[in-house]
């Protein structure tokens, strides 16, 4: 069953287009990881050199932002739905 | 960092720009910040997005509005068209944070000026891979020249 990914247009090139894949891991960190051996470029695009989720990109599992949950650790159940949203934000 | 003033038009409904001018008045002199989303280049929905950094300076959408808001364009086959944000002491120009953060290249970025409180005005620009164009701002067919 895995885990649905839903992929926002800007990081959409890293998916052939596609806006739903899916993936697996017990937790938000494995999941990328699983998900960048397929989809080049998206574990740069959503993790910084440090290991931690980059500061400008939100992560939601099941609607939830992660930053409340447990960040790159946040357990995953499958079934789940996890949401990637570059932020919208600026001066 | 250049700017170049392109061909390219923006078109607003005069409603929806007035919206735009009273959401940014209304927290003054916090900065406000929004969406518009759309259909072949006309508006469906104007989202006015809490700022989550309330702050003169700096905004960033609250995370669980804005992925309510790029659900519903997702369901409804919207396109995100423009990200309105409000300076609140200085011109209707892209910042240098406004330009680092720009991750949304296929939607144009407004910004509302209201460094003047009489004389509000809003520039609309593109934001791709660090470099400004300034698109013209149609409100229902005027052209509105702003500098």
């Amino acid at each position: 069953m895995g885990i649905e990914v839903r992929v926002p247009t800007v990081l959409r090139k890293h998916t052939d287009g596609e806006r739903r894949v899916s993936g697996d891991g017990d937790r938000l960190g494995e999941l990328i990881n699983d998900l960048g051996d397929r989809h080049n470029g998206l574990r740069d695009a959503l993790v910084a050199h440090d290991g931690s989720l980059h500061r400008f990109i939100n992560v939601y599992v099941n609607d939830e932002d992660v930053r409340f949950i447990d960040g790159i650790d946040t357990p995953l159940s499958d079934g789940d739905v996890v949401s990637i949203l570059p932020a919208v934000a600026g001066g | 960092m250049t700017t170049v003033q392109s061909s390219r038009e923006f078109h607003l409904d005069r409603a929806t720009h007035g919206d735009v001018i009273a959401h940014a008045r209304s927290d003054f002199p916090y900065e406000v910040c929004g969406l518009l989303a759309g259909r072949d280049g006309a508006l469906t929905k104007h989202y006015r997005i809490p700022n989550a950094a309330r702050s003169m300076t700096f905004y960033n959408m609250d995370p669980k509005a804005l992925l309510a808001a790029m659900n519903e364009m997702d369901d409804n086959d919207w396109d995100l068209l423009g990200i309105y944000h409000s300076h609140t002491h200085t011109e209707a120009y892209p910042s240098s944070t406004d330009v680092e953060l720009a991750f949304y290249a296929d939607a144009v970025y407004l910004i509302v000026s209201l460094q003047d409180p009489d004389r509000p005005h809003i520039r609309v620009f593109d934001i791709v891979e660090g470099r400004i164009n300034e698109r013209t701002l149609v409100v229902d067919g005027e052209q509105r020249t702003t500098r």
